[in-house]
């Protein structure tokens, strides 16, 4: 049992030999997660035209495809979709932050009558599916008069956020384990529920509040079954998604692949701009705050 | 109810004429504000909301006419009833009373309380005094009453809605796609029958839906813990580009990395076309034409997916752990093993429970992933259902494409019911239900 005996340099070895091993299956991992990517940005540079490619890299490069994007908005209009899509995303966002934070506000640090019942039903809501239920909101939406012209904008708004006070799971977690002692403190030095949650929790909960916020913005990006049966055949309101959907239909692919490729580079940008700068809020997180 | 038997008569007037007891006590605002919803109810179900219920039971028989115009040589079409606009509006009226319904008791209570607080001779709340207390001792009124009406008219109204019809014969078999009728429990017996061309799928379905949850939400929880855990590593360097490295496929649009993703494992895609160029294979492999291969495939990319999720959830929870727990297991000599069973694994499922529970949920959910990859495909000859198809896509398939609004409810609650009981099972017996405040 030579092992028991521990002695520096073997052990110096084994973690050179443990290291080595792991940043070999880091590089191919961070290799198979990113060569997709690197694929279509590739893409969005080739010059011609059609979907199907022989080889991995293309054979001449070009920057057309991304004014085609721009100027030629005859058929599919690629700007006013993005700037639909923002506009939804930006409120969307705003009033999901706002709501799930209050939702689990009450929850983790509130004691109410019936909390634990509310939480539960919150619970089983949560798992219909959401679009069993869509056609239903679709008729709801169209009662409130909200299926025409730039309504729809406001539907869209609704849709991705009135319901995302059931999901509080993930931040009432997060609340859980602030020290209630922080709280009692405050109370103590006579300071009401709201100024707990304006000037303890929220501070505290940076990360969660970007988790929220980042889940919220992105999903008028990814949605389009919801948005296709709400936007119906009104062009005017498509949003990224929809947009982007018909350029991969039979009639565009091949004028619109590249294309494709060149909006999926442009809806990215801006989403990893503001990925990278969240990102520190997870570095760092909030370790000061638990550790207290 | 302690205000039927002890109120006085200002109080039992309440009953009646809401807010008159808040205003006898001198609360005008508060009094004025029940009285106006009062008004508003009634006026509501005058005018609209009585039609509504009296139409729900029967939902409508009169068919769209034709009339012929002989003045005018044109055919005249008179209104006929919609079943499905009776069948919302009469739900939404049922809301609304039960909505009434609660605020009525609140105004009663609140006169009663106003009374018994005028005879213990202490000084009645001002109006500002009482919103302010809706920014403390009342709070989670305020905070929640924004969300939980969003809920309802979204969410809780929608999925009435959609149970009722699939008590219905809105479907497209018999022409019934504008009058329809009430027809009991039919439907579910259809669907459940192993005997019936629906109920032999359905039985199919369920089983791979439940496998494909299971293997996707577990691969990426375990995976993507094990590569957080290496990313998270003292000896690891450049943590930060490693994560940006896999996170990075989060800021692509999900929609997007789906569609490249089937275009590039297409018969005539970008992976099989290079395959072949290198001599590799000599025919294209069948990522979506056998239902084996999709299955993996689909797995697989939701593995792509879903570890970058799972990682940045999991590295702001380790990096959540307090500090002082780990100094003292070192000050005890415990080594990296034991400190990763004693206290990190404990630790994130307590934190994480509800985190896995929504992702299995969202993963027997997942329409995105099936229908955007494999479009359910392949599909069998005759079948409506395709080999990768989970639950919710092929609702979608019968609703959308084949308009048997029914069946696809009575799938939908079905899912519904298999979704519940997991959940609430794992969430009753998980440490962070039973012992909420045990980290605190």
């Amino acid at each position: 049992m030579a092992n028991k005996v521990i002695n520096p340099e073997s052990y110096a070895l084994k973690r050179k030999i443990v290291n080595i091993l792991v940043y070999i299956l880091l590089t191919v991992l961070a290799v198979i997660w990113v060569m997709p990517l690197v694929w279509i940005a590739l893409q969005s540079f080739r010059a011609g035209r059609g979907a199907y490619v022989a080889s991995l890299f293309p054979s001449s490069y070009t920057i057309d495809n991304y004014v085609a994007l721009f100027q030629d908005t005859n058929n599919l209009n690629f700007p006013r979709a993005f700037m639909n899509t923002f506009i939804v995303a930006v409120f969307s966002c705003i009033i999901s932050v706002f709501f799930t934070l209050s939702v689990s506000f009450c929850f983790s640090r509130l004691r109410f009558k019936w909390r634990t019942r509310y939480m539960n039903l919150f619970m089983i809501l949560g798992l219909f599916p959401g679009f069993m239920a869509m056609l239903a909101t679709y008729f709801i939406l169209k009662a409130l008069g909200l299926t025409q012209g730039d309504l729809i904008k406001v539907a869209l708004v609704l849709v991705y956020s009135a319901s995302t006070g059931m999901g509080f799971t993930i931040s009432k977690g997060f609340f859980d384990t602030i020290p209630k002692a922080l709280d009692e403190a405050a109370y103590v030095d006579g300071a009401t529920r709201w100024q707990v949650f304006t000037k303890i929790t929220i501070p505290l909960s940076k990360p969660i509040l970007v988790y929220t916020a980042l889940q919220a913005f992105m999903a008028p990006w990814i949605d389009f079954v919801f948005a296709k049966v709400i936007c119906g055949a009104n062009q005017a309101q498509y949003t990224v998604a929809l947009t982007m959907w018909n350029m991969l239909e039979r009639e565009y692919i091949d004028t619109w692949f590249v294309r494709f490729a060149a909006a999926a580079v442009l809806v990215s940008i801006p989403i990893s701009i503001m990925f990278i700068k969240m990102q520190g809020f997870y570095t760092n997180g909030m370790g000061g705050a638990v550790k207290g | 109810m302690e205000a039927a038997r002890h109120g006085n008569m200002k109080t039992k007037i309440s009953f009646f004429i809401m807010g008159f007891g808040n205003m006898a006590y001198h609360q005008w605002i508060k009094g004025l504000l029940f009285l106006l919803v009062e008004i508003a109810f009634i006026a509501f179900m005058v005018l609209f909301g009585g039609h509504c219920l009296a139409m729900l039971p029967g939902l409508g028989d009169t068919a769209q006419g034709e009339v012929w115009n002989e003045a005018k040589g044109i055919y005249e079409y008179t209104a006929g009833d919609d079943s499905l606009l009776i069948l919302l509006y009469g739900i939404a009226t049922i809301f609304i009373i039960i909505g009434f319904w609660i605020i009525w008791c609140g105004t009663v209570k609140s006169a009663y309380k106003a009374q018994v607080m005028y005879e213990d001779g202490k000084k009645l709340p001002t109006f500002k005094e009482d919103v302010a207390d809706l920014f403390d001792k009342k709070m989670h009124y305020t905070l929640l009453t924004l969300p939980v009406i969003g809920i309802i008219i979204f969410t809780v109204l929608p999925l009435v809605f959609m149970i009722s019809m699939a008590f219905t014969n809105y479907s497209v078999i018999g022409n019934h796609l504008v009058l329809f009728d009430w027809v009991g429990f039919r439907n579910f017996g259809d669907v459940l029958n192993f005997g019936s061309e629906i109920g032999s799928q359905f039985w199919a379905v369920l089983a791979w839906t439940l496998t494909w949850a299971i293997c996707a939400t577990f691969s990426n929880y375990i995976l993507g813990m094990i590569l957080a855990l290496i990313i998270n590593r003292k000896d690891t360097k450049g943590k930060t580009f490693w994560r940006f490295c896999f996170i990075l496929s989060i800021a692509v649009p999900q929609f997007v990395s789906l569609l490249i993703m089937r275009q590039m494992l297409n018969e005539q895609g970008a992976i099989n076309t290079l395959l072949m160029n290198w001599g590799w294979i000599s025919s294209p492999l069948p990522f979506w034409t056998n239902a084996t291969w999709a299955r993996v495939t689909v797995i697989v990319i939701n593995c792509w997916l879903g570890i970058p999720y799972t990682i940045l959830q999991v590295t702001g929870i380790l990096e959540s752990i307090p500090g002082d727990l780990y100094e003292a297991a070192k000050i005890d000599g415990a080594n990296a093993v034991t400190t990763f069973f004693k206290i990190t694994l404990p630790y994130m499922l307590f934190v994480t429970t509800p985190y896995l529970i929504t992702q299995f949920t969202g993963n027997v959910n997942n329409f995105n992933v099936i229908y955007l990859l494999s479009r359910g495909d392949p599909t069998q000859v005759g079948h409506t259902a395709g080999d990768t198809d989970l639950l919710v896509t092929w609702l979608y398939k019968l609703t959308i494409d084949r308009n048997l609004y029914n069946t696809g409810a009575v799938i939908g609650i079905f899912t519904f019911i298999v979704l519940a009981i997991v959940s609430l099972v794992t969430y009753r017996t998980s440490g962070s239900y039973k012992n909420e405040e045990g980290f605190m």
